[in-house]
């Protein structure tokens, strides 16, 4: 099944590569990753989706990604309640006659025409991955010439976090957080 | 107080209490080694980098403390990875400083340019790349405290030149904080509890004793365990002297080479009680039959080796000494007559092939060499060794009953690692007796070190188990591969000329007879000795789990009839 982390790590050079590094080097499989600023300076947070047998290998995961110096919390979202977002954008061959087509499809999945040539148009859409596969399988007969996709991002709702299953790790991450002022976030 | 970056290394690692360091000099690190001549700092100038990553290993092993070990860009640093590799497997606090090219140059190719940081990725707890002279005092203190502390582990700081040759303000930083490194501690009350419960209800436990015992100084406390609750300890290879082999509830090592009656132990246990390990293959066998009566408790301080390879019904994640000094007031007083008995009478029958019990046939066995050193040596010496059949041998017959004195490549088993881990093991102790047991293999791989190790003056021993055949592959030729010897055979050199052209005294010994004399002759010839030991050329160790067996399923060494 698919797993998703959240993890928060310093933004430093070289970190990335770090976590990619881990996943190659333990042969577990990146589906996609996604990486930015956070409303903490110094701080990057990752979207991690992985593809695991079972809750053990999440704690693999979790646990090896603890062993990295730059890794600062890690939680898992894949069961918790969470908004989780893919943002895709595709260029879809258009002649004149087939922009009302692309239009109304995109209507229905409220995606966006956000750019349009004599000969093309690019969508974009927001949304989880299911919604954006089901668009892209109506684009597909009219003829996608680019795509291109963000990969998930995650953010649990409300008062709800993740499960961390790594106990003793950076205190579970929660003095950490505290200790970079992150408590009330 | 503005200070080049070369002296703010040495600043920080002077105030860091080194005082030795091993090395080799390069391009891309003169100012390091020039800044090196104003500080009270002894240098040891390696024949070959992967010396230098060993000695500062071993060094760090028998010291407890961090070991230090320099290489210049390129060649120089990739020669150290073997060594990294090793003391990454073996969680050894090991802080590498290499030189890298200016930092304008990066990137570009430049000449002894290679991506250390990139290459040792995998093989360092952490490493730094240096841009800037003004970074190097805050990366140092953070790469010492990352190698000694939590699950210990090499950290490597790569240091452009140019930061080494500018100047940036000198401040000592007297506190590390680390927003992701956070070892642990102490385990939750409620899974002490939980722990302490299991070892109440079990009749038949067995504590797996491993490196961590060693690492978090959690020998006392352990005997206090295992006294009060009469359980009995099994060794990993790496664990061996953190529980004094000659205490009744010794069972030796445990694994592949381990003693029948500690594995047997082990696959009937009822609970395991795994203190500072990490259930290797070699020590386990097959994992799908590996102790499936058992319950399993796991303390250990990395989480990332919790249900890694077996899993457990209570992992308690901390500091092996805090956690088991709470543990021990919750664990009742117990005795395990029945179980101790049983496994006295599995013991006995080891004894009765066990080697050491045959008559004498005149020919020179490891084991029976082992035995002599370990005689004359009243256990107490320092002992390295390299990796194959002689490792075993020692491992099994240098009855191991203080910590810190048992100094192997366990995790990496790396060829090459005995005689520079025990020059390093050598500065660390320098009034103790230091002995390498090596094989003719091996002992080439690293042979230049000898060298080192006379213009050292180091105390060091060295005993060859010369059986002209790389053993361990060998063996595995013999039992698996009906006994078609590929590439083991090695014609060897005269190893008492080699050493002789080093002004190293060094005897061949080719009789039984001859051992006592040769070692006491070793003893008692201060500085560098080598002894040349002509062994049984087609011995095998027992007893044996072959790979992809359980763990007993052991080959052993058949009964003699004659044998005491």
């Amino acid at each position: 099944m698919q797993y998703t982390f959240i993890a928060l790590v310093e933004d430093k050079p070289g970190v990335l590569n770090r976590v990619a590094s881990l996943f190659r080097r333990r042969n577990f499989n990146i589906e996609s990753l996604a990486v930015g600023r956070t409303e903490k300076p110094g701080i990057s947070r990752m979207t991690i989706v992985t593809e695991c047998a079972s809750d053990l290998d999440a704690h693999k995961i979790e646990a090896n990604l603890y062993k990295l110096v730059n890794v600062i919390d890690v939680q898992d979202v894949s069961r918790q309640p969470a908004v989780t977002r893919d943002l895709a954008l595709i260029k879809v061959r258009a002649k004149p006659e087939q922009r009302a087509e692309i239009n109304n499809l995109a209507a229905i999945f409220r995606a966006r025409i956000v750019d349009v040539a004599p000969d093309s148009v690019i969508v974009e859409a927001t949304g989880t991955e299911d919604k954006i596969e089901g668009m892209v399988e109506l684009l597909r007969p009219i003829g996608i010439l680019e795509m291109v996709r963000t990969g998930q991002v995650a953010m649990t709702r409300g008062e709800h976090a993740g499960i961390r299953r790594t106990p003793g790790a950076n205190g579970n991450g929660w003095h950490v957080r505290e200790a970079a002022g992150l408590a009330e976030y | 107080m503005k200070l080049s970056g070369a002296e703010i290394l040495w600043e920080c690692l002077t105030r860091k209490g080194v005082e030795v360091v091993f090395g080799y000099p390069g391009g891309a690190n003169m100012p390091i080694y020039d800044a090196m001549l104003n500080y009270p700092v002894h240098h040891v100038l390696v024949r070959h980098e992967q010396g230098a990553a060993h000695m500062a290993d071993g060094y760090a092993r028998a010291s407890g403390r961090v070991g230090v070990a320099m290489a210049t860009s390129g060649p120089g640093a990739t020669n150290l990875v073997t060594g990294i590799a090793t003391a990454m497997m073996d969680s050894s606090p090991v802080v590498f400083i290499t030189g890298q090219v200016a930092a304008h140059l990066i990137g570009g190719d430049a000449f002894q340019e290679t991506d250390v940081t990139g290459i040792t990725l995998p093989i360092t707890k952490h490493n730094y790349l240096v841009t800037r002279a003004d970074e190097i005092a805050e990366v140092v203190c953070e790469a010492f405290y990352i190698a000694r502390s939590g699950r210990p582990g090499p950290v490597l700081i790569d240091i452009c030149k140019n930061a080494q040759i500018e100047k940036a303000e000198f401040a000592y930083p007297e506190e590390v904080k680390l927003l992701g490194y956070q070892p642990p501690s102490h385990a939750p009350e409620v899974d002490l509890q939980a722990a302490a419960a299991l070892i109440a209800e079990a009749r038949r436990p067995v504590i797996l004793c491993g490196h961590g015992v060693l690492i978090s100084g959690a020998e006392e406390v352990l005997q206090h365990f295992a006294v009060k609750t009469q359980t009995p300890v099994a060794m990993t290879l790496l664990g061996l002297g953190a529980f004094p082999a000659s205490h009744p509830l010794s069972l030796g090592m445990m694994g592949m080479h381990g003693e029948a009656h500690c594995n047997l132990a082990i696959q009937n246990a009822d609970l395991l009680l795994a203190f500072g390990m990490r259930f290797d293959d070699r020590v386990t066998g097959t994992l799908n039959s590996y102790a499936p009566k058992a319950k399993k408790i796991h303390i250990e301080i990395d989480p990332s080796e919790v249900h890694k390879n077996v899993p457990v019904d209570i992992p308690l994640v901390g500091d092996l000494k805090t956690v088991l000094t709470d543990l021990l007031p919750l664990v009742d007083e117990n005795d395990h007559d029945d179980w101790l008995r049983q496994i006295a009478d599995w013991k006995a029958e080891g004894d009765a092939r066990s080697i050491m019990n045959w008559p004498q046939d005149g020919k020179l066995h490891v084991s029976h060499l082992v035995h002599d050193l370990w005689e004359a040596t009243a256990g107490s010496a320092i002992v390295t060794t390299d990796v194959g059949q002689h490792q075993m041998w020692t491992a099994q017959y240098y009855f191991m009953d203080q910590p810190r004195r048992w100094i192997s490549s366990g995790g990496a088993g790396t060829m090459g690692f005995g005689l520079p881990s025990a020059i390093g093991a050598w500065f660390a102790h320098k009034d103790e007796e230091v002995w390498t047991v090596v094989g003719d293999g091996g002992f080439q791989m690293t042979q230049a070190e000898l060298s080192t190790a006379v213009q050292e003056g180091a105390n060091v021993k060295i005993a060859i188990m010369n059986n002209n055949f790389l053993g361990m592959v060998r063996q595995w030729q013999e039992f698996f591969f009906e006994k078609r010897y590929s590439a083991v055979n090695m014609r060897t050199p005269d190893f008492v000329k080699i050493a002789e052209a080093h002004g190293v005294p060094a005897r061949l010994v080719t009789k039984p007879e001859e051992v006592k004399a040769a070692i006491a002759f070793a003893r008692q010839t201060p500085g560098p000795v080598l002894l040349e030991f002509r062994v049984e050329q087609e011995e095998a160790v027992y007893p044996m789990v072959p790979a992809g067996a359980a763990l007993d399923q052991m080959l052993r060494r058949p009964v003699r009839q004659d044998a005491v």
